[in-house]
């Protein structure tokens, strides 16, 4: 292109502005590399204390281990964008866990791809439940969502009662796919990354995307803007409940026997814990999926670090709170610093 | 879906016969006859052309006066005449809109031509607000009409207000402070590429033009939290441009602005007015409007009291239409010499709200604060009481500095602070009114560290007893009572304590006369028993009939002082909008 031959013009800046922006500019790296530091520094920790901490096969088990959490992390991530959030994953997941393998035993032949068709369905229709009720109804997405995280796993217990399905039902080719490796590196673990960085780029390149952080950063501009907030919000919560019921499906892949307990009972908020961990704003408008997997990775590498250091699992549990404190604590110290400081600013500009 | 519903009770004036503007007889209101007089209205709405001979239809105008060329005492005109020949391109007619009991607007009607900057004004809560976001279709009018163009239209939301070329510049701006300036200009109307993506790019590109167009320097990828409200405004300032809007409604634009900027923005309206849009600007600062306006329109009370083109007008005019009602006669009964120094505030300072604010409050005393809203007064408040910090200066209560700045440390001192927004702040909605009375004087009623409700019962019967409040039982929930009995709930809270300082923050919003009297003798009454009182009230009656001492804020700044005998709701407002220090000059 002929304009790339020509040197790039910055207009001249006020060196409040330069200032200012250099101070937001790091303000935002921070947030997206702090978290890759915390992480190779746990990995480094934990390789010199047990080199077989970075064996390929602990490596491929962390990955395959966190690429469902990642998964769903990306749909809960454009839930959190737009300043709502997500508690039912966990019960959607459950749920579309057991119907989706249960049609291995039911349907002779299925074809894995219609399996996993019916369980992004089944994800798609409690999402879009979700979505209705917080935007049409009106209803804080926090009570709707507690709300549907108990239903639905009532529904579950309903539906699933005693009964379990066992991995003998299932074929050989659905269980092998958290096996596969290319290049050592698990299959899974690619796709489920491929898909979790085409959500970012749709985030950042499509006006819909854009939409939901305005949403976020501003509800009420959003809506002054002439943004279709309802709609985006309802189709955020939609996606989110669909890539929960695929998560169900790779859940039921990797585990292989599922009863009620599919899931765990923590998975939820292991996720939220994961996309704010990741540098998602909590109350909206800022962060990206890609951030949130790293999140996931995290809380995951340290919940089979302190295994292999043979540390109880209590202090898992506790770490993980311990950096949800803290990057929310960072979030809020910084924002309060930065408005502080370039209101002081402006006002010694201003006059 | 009836744009013709309120057209029906308007004799004449079909809606369609643009040329002619119907003549806009005032509506019947309780004030002075002069201030809607039908001569001014038709000097503005009057026969066509009879400004301009030559006048078209509304398009590209040659420019009338070189903007550069701008004289820099603002009292010139600058626009030169009122283009008010042919079709307006927007008209409002005999809106009205009620948010439940409220009357926000009565009958509001708005003429705005191609070509002209056209101002509103009106005292705070006269419904300018309210009009403005009907034009940005965020409200639908429960009856009038409106017609952009000559044709009728209903605005179902801000989209659509959008589409029919209306952009809104709000008070407040209304940015997304997560994301870059550039795309808070686009969000929604983002240039695409292949495949529907956004051209970020070009996007840069285009409001970068766009910056450069108003020159300024500010980088479209910067993020917008934490830039200042000036170049916030110019964001959306920016914004409306990029939209091509054919109206451009400014609702205060200039009230965070400096100097340098206003003169700039007034260069953005004067060539958006030559480029035959009409731009809607609404601010308190009078001078401005003479300045760049080219018509005027006043509203008071939520109806439309003067209409005119701007030039024969003065300011008096605009004060004394804007006012427009009779003097209140005062409460000055019970006025006693004032004792002590109670409160003394010292040069306090909180940077971009306000500035060096300096003042005495005595024992016995009424102060009370007017200016507008925004002026800094409720912050100054919220200051002195520890809410918000300040950054410079210092509060004294009866001799000793207010340090800590917490709220727990002023109500040591002495100090009751009754809020601006009773339901949010003052009360806790959900429990009893005696339990709500109780709130501030817990560690008095406690028996051996425990409530004992046998003394809250006590308490708040006294209470209600002493203030007459209004109320079924006193376990029902607080919310249930009508709003004035609730702010006596609030005094009681406060009064409870027996403080040596009051400071009621619009102690009568939304009440009716009758308890608005009663609160007011209320007030009285406790300057006479040696309560210092600070209060802060935009209705200017009010001010006038309680305070002994009555400040005056504009923009952050102390302006005026007047003690009772010599104040009036004209020198108010001359000080509280900018008149008075052009008049002092």
């Amino acid at each position: 292109m002929s304009t790339t031959l020509a040197p790039p013009r910055e207009p001249p800046e006020a060196p409040a502005d330069l200032s200012s922006r250099r101070l937001t500019e790091r303000v935002f790296r921070v947030r997206e590399t702090g978290i890759i530091a915390v992480l190779a520094l746990f990995v480094l920790v934990t390789a010199l204390i047990q080199p077989r901490f970075v064996s390929s096969s602990n490596i491929q088990f962390i990955l395959v281990d966190t690429s469902v959490y990642a998964l769903v992390a990306l749909g809960e991530t454009m839930v959190i964008i737009s300043r709502n959030v997500d508690l039912s994953v966990q019960s959607v997941l459950a749920l579309s866990a057991y119907l989706s393998a249960g049609l291995f035993g039911h349907v002779h032949g299925i074809p894995i791809p219609v399996v996993f068709l019916v369980g992004f369905g089944i994800g798609l229709a409690f999402g879009a439940a979700n979505g209705l009720m917080v935007s049409l109804g009106r209803v804080p997405s926090l009570v709707v969502t507690l709300a549907t995280l108990y239903i639905i796993q009532g529904i579950d217990i309903l539906v699933v009662g005693g009964n379990e399905v066992v991995a003998s039902s299932l074929p050989s080719g659905f269980t092998a796919i958290p096996n596969v490796t290319v290049l050592g590196i698990p299959w899974l673990a690619i796709a489920v990354a491929a898909v979790i960085g085409a959500g970012a780029y749709y985030l950042r390149t499509f006006r819909s995307g854009r939409e939901l952080y305005a949403i976020g950063s501003n509800p009420e501009g959003a809506q002054l803007a002439g943004i279709p907030v309802a709609r985006r919000v309802f189709t955020a919560f939609t996606l989110c409940g669909g890539i929960a019921g695929v998560g169900g499906v790779l859940w039921a892949a990797q585990y292989q026997t599922i009863n009620t307990s599919a899931g765990g009972n923590n998975f939820s908020l292991i996720v939220i814990a994961s996309v704010v961990v990741g540098g998602v704003a909590i109350f909206g408008g800022s962060g990206s999926p890609v951030g949130a997997a790293i999140g996931a990775l995290l809380l995951g590498t340290i919940n089979v670090a302190l295994d292999v250091l043979g540390i109880s699992s209590f202090w898992d549990q506790a770490i993980a709170g311990f950096l949800l404190l803290l990057a929310i604590t960072l979030d809020r110290l910084i924002s309060v610093r930065l408005a502080a400081a370039l209101r002081k600013r402006s006002a010694h500009d201003g006059t | 879906m009836d744009p013709g519903r309120g057209a029906s009770h308007r004799v004449g004036g079909p809606p369609d016969q643009g040329s002619t503007p119907p003549p806009d007889a005032p509506p019947p209101h309780a004030g002075r006859p002069d201030a809607g007089s039908p001569d001014a209205a038709s000097a503005g709405a009057g026969s066509p052309g009879h400004t301009r001979p030559d006048a078209g239809p509304p398009g590209p105008a040659p420019p009338q006066e070189p903007a550069a060329g701008r004289a820099p005492d603002g009292d010139q005109d600058r626009g030169g005449e009122a283009p008010t020949a042919g079709q307006p391109l927007l008209s409002l007619r005999g809106a009205a809109k009620s948010f439940g009991a409220v009357h926000a607007i009565v009958d509001a009607s708005i003429d705005l031509y191609g070509g002209e900057v056209h101002g509103l004004v009106g005292e705070n809560g006269a419904g300018k607000s309210t009009l403005v976001k009907i034009l940005a279709g965020v409200h639908q009018p429960d009856s009038g009409q409106l017609l952009v163009n000559g044709t009728p239209a209903v605005l179902h939301g801000p989209a659509a207000a959008q589409d029919a070329g209306i952009a809104v510049i709000y008070q407040e701006p209304t940015l997304f402070p997560d994301l870059t300036a550039a795309e808070n200009i686009f969000m929604g109307r983002q240039p695409l590429r292949r495949g529907r993506r956004i051209d970020a790019r070009r996007m840069r590109a285009q409001a970068r033009a766009l910056f450069e167009r108003l020159g300024v320097r500010l980088d479209p990828g910067r993020i917008c939290r934490g830039l200042s409200i000036a170049d916030q405004q110019i964001i959306e300032i920016a914004k409306a441009l990029s939209l091509e809007a054919r109206i451009i409604v400014m609702d205060e634009p200039t009230a965070a602005l400096s100097a340098a900027e206003v003169a700039r923005l007034f260069d953005v309206a004067a060539t958006l007015r030559e480029s035959g849009a009409a731009v809607l600007f609404i601010s308190h600062r009078l001078e401005e409007v003479f300045e760049i306006c080219q018509r005027v329109t006043v509203m008071r009370d939520g109806r439309q009291v003067l209409s005119s083109k701007l030039a024969g007008l003065t300011a008096d005019d605009l004060v004394r239409a804007m006012v427009g009602r009779q003097l209140d006669d005062r409460v000055t009964d019970g006025h006693h010499t004032p004792g002590d120094v109670v409160l003394r505030v010292e040069r306090l300072t909180r940077e971009g709200v306000f500035t060096d604010i300096s003042f005495d409050v005595r024992a016995g005393e009424i102060v009370a604060f007017a200016g507008l809203v925004g002026s800094g007064r409720s912050e100054i408040a919220r200051a002195i009481f520890g809410i918000d910090h300040y950054d410079a200066g210092s509060v004294t209560v009866r001799g000793r500095p207010l340090r800590g700045s917490s709220p727990t440390s002023a109500m040591a001192a002495g100090v009751g602070f009754v809020p601006e927004d009773r339901r949010q702040q003052g009360l806790v909605m959900d429990m009893s009114v005696q339990q709500n009375m109780a709130l501030a004087s817990l560690g008095r009623l406690r028996r051996a560290g425990l409530i004992s409700s046998k003394s809250e019962r006590n308490f708040a019967a006294d209470w209600a007893l002493r203030l007459r409040i209004k109320f079924g039982r006193l376990t029902d929930p607080v919310s249930q009572l009508s709003g004035g009995n609730q702010q006596k709930v609030v005094l009681a809270k406060w009064l409870g304590r027996q403080p040596s300082l009051l400071i009621v923050d619009e102690p009568t919003r939304g009440i009716d006369i009758a308890t608005k009297a009663e609160v007011h003798r209320l007030l009285s009454r406790l300057a006479g028993d040696g309560v210092a009182i600070l209060m802060i009230s935009s209705e200017l009656p009010e001010v006038l009939r309680v305070g002994d001492r009555i400040l005056v804020m504009r923009e952050g700044r102390l302006v005026a002082e007047y003690p009772h005998a010599h104040a009036s709701e004209e020198k108010i407002m001359s000080a509280a909008t900018g008149q008075l220090q052009e008049q002092a000059r």
